[in-house]
């Protein structure tokens, strides 16, 4: 099938989506339930990486800088700005494509093949709403607390590093941290964040939501929800990037 | 009542439906039989609108299905129940919670109204005692009761009941055909039945639609199969030899 093929039915499936629950309080009740499982259910990964990112950052840039005429609190403020601009976002949004897209895409592919979705047709409810709604707007509303989370973490990681080792002191580590410090760059990311979280929702309830076969055809949707998402997280992470900070 | 006219459906260049015409009498079990790949189950598809027939029309008593927009069609498929050849129940919700969720989804109804209307479902396709548990929990028989249950809550007008005895045992079998005809007796439904299994054709079926190579080949009732001359049915009945010689000891 071509792209535009697949664009042509990835808008349709998503206008059926945008449509009004057919009863709020069902649909309170699934987004409760995705906000636990896309978002709570996610913390434990996103603090080990973020720590250990932060905590990397941290060795690399310390170990790097060989000139007097940097300054020691550079490791702080390249920790920040790395994990703001970049790792939280965008690493995070890697990681959740691969944990997140992987269940969504095999969860809705597997009521697909099993008539689940064509059970909630005949009852006469629209599938695509009941289904991929919450899990869209959960992702689109926890996600960005995620990525601060992560930001914080990063360079809670980088600060145990430096007082653990020494290669900088933690009073410069948190000068850095605070140098030049500009808002926008949280705005900046949080941006990238909501388009993230859609991207590693829609894309894979896709994925799932077009499945055609057995559990084998589930497997492929779930490594093509996969592996898409994390091309167009990086595709519209160039195209922000430069409309946002150019 | 339902209706359908002219309707064909082709996959790939493979005309799999051509120009087949029925109608589904109220208050009766039609039954649709025919060998795999026959097309019944497509026709099915096409008859709820999960397959959108290339030509034809279909009618829910006198309501041109085919012709309405997506909201509109929801509403006639509120007034739908469907038996699946896999059930289709909700793997993440109890049994309760599946027997319930047409009724949350379409209904102002109170949670105890709710419940009472559930249980009696439950009951009604003899089932007690198993609310809390999960489709996984249970055997395949009671998933197709729960399935049933699921179907009927919403007092539907339509029955569709894809391959309703796939992997069941005779005596399971029997139960729920049981099951189906004295349900569309009560319920005055209109029920279509797509099956392969000539007990049932027997034992429940008032109206009989044999599909051979996409086409309508044969219509008829139970009584009047034995005794059919047309080959290719023929061949579909008697294929079984327990069929064969019910007929000689006849």
């Amino acid at each position: 099938m071509n792209l535009l093929s697949h664009v042509g039915k990835f808008s349709m499936l998503i206008a059926r989506t945008f449509s009004k629950p057919e009863k709020m309080k069902i649909f309170w009740r699934q987004l409760m339930f995705e906000i636990d499982s896309l978002g709570i259910g996610s913390l434990g990964i996103i603090t080990i990486i973020s720590f250990f990112m932060g905590a990397v950052i941290t060795i690399q840039t310390s170990s790097n800088i060989d000139s007097a005429f940097i300054p020691a609190y550079t490791v702080g403020f390249t920790v920040r700005q790395s994990m703001i601009l970049e790792f939280a976002p965008t690493i995070i949004a890697l990681i959740l494509a691969g944990k997140v897209g992987s269940n969504i895409a095999s969860e809705i592919g597997t009521m697909r093949v099993s008539e689940q979705i064509d059970a909630l047709e005949i009852m006469g409810i629209n599938s695509a709403s009941y289904l991929i709604l919450p899990k869209i707007t959960a992702a689109v509303l926890i996600n960005p607390f995620l990525v601060i989370i992560s930001m914080f973490i990063g360079m809670a990681g980088g600060y145990i590093v430096a007082w653990g080792t020494g290669i900088v002191t933690t009073a410069e580590y948190l000068y850095g941290l605070e140098y030049d410090f500009k808002v926008f760059g949280v705005y900046y990311a949080i941006v990238k964040t909501v388009f993230f979280a859609f991207i590693i929702t829609a894309i894979p309830s896709y994925y799932g939501y077009y499945t055609k076969g057995g559990s084998l055809a589930v497997g492929v949707s779930s490594t093509k929800a996969v592996v898409t998402s994390s091309i167009v997280i990086l595709l519209v992470n160039y195209v922000l990037t430069q409309l946002l900070l150019i | 009542m339902i209706r359908v006219e002219h309707i064909s459906k082709a996959f790939n260049g493979e005309q799999i439906l051509s120009d087949i015409s029925i109608t589904y009498e109220r208050g009766k079990t039609n039954l649709i039989i025919g060998a795999s790949g026959s097309g019944k189950s497509v026709l099915t598809k096409c008859t709820v609108g999960l397959i959108k027939p290339d030509e034809g029309k279909v009618f829910f008593d006198d309501r041109e299905f085919t012709a309405l927009d997506n909201k509109s069609r929801q509403e006639i498929r509120t007034e739908i129940g469907m038996l699946f050849q896999g059930n289709a129940l909700f793997d993440s919700l109890t049994i309760e919670q599946n027997v319930m969720f047409p009724l949350q989804m379409h209904t102002d109804m109170k949670s105890d109204e709710i419940l009472e209307r559930v249980n009696f479902c439950l009951e009604r396709v003899q089932l007690t005692g198993v609310n809390q548990k999960y489709p996984a929990e249970i055997s395949g028989g009671m998933q197709k009761r729960v399935a049933l249950a699921r179907a009927i809550s919403m007092k539907p007008k339509y029955l569709f009941c894809d391959e309703p005895n796939s992997g069941l045992d005779p005596q399971t079998s029997i139960v729920i055909d049981q099951l189906i005809s004295e349900i569309t007796k009560e319920y005055d439904m209109t029920t279509i039945i797509v099956t392969h299994d000539m007990n049932s054709v027997m034992e429940i079926g008032d109206k009989v639609i044999f599909i051979h190579k996409g086409q309508k080949w044969w219509e008829g009732n139970s009584d009047s199969i034995l005794s059919t001359t047309n080959k290719e049915l023929s061949d579909f009945v008697f294929a079984s030899s327990v069929m064969k010689r019910l007929v000689d000891k006849k």
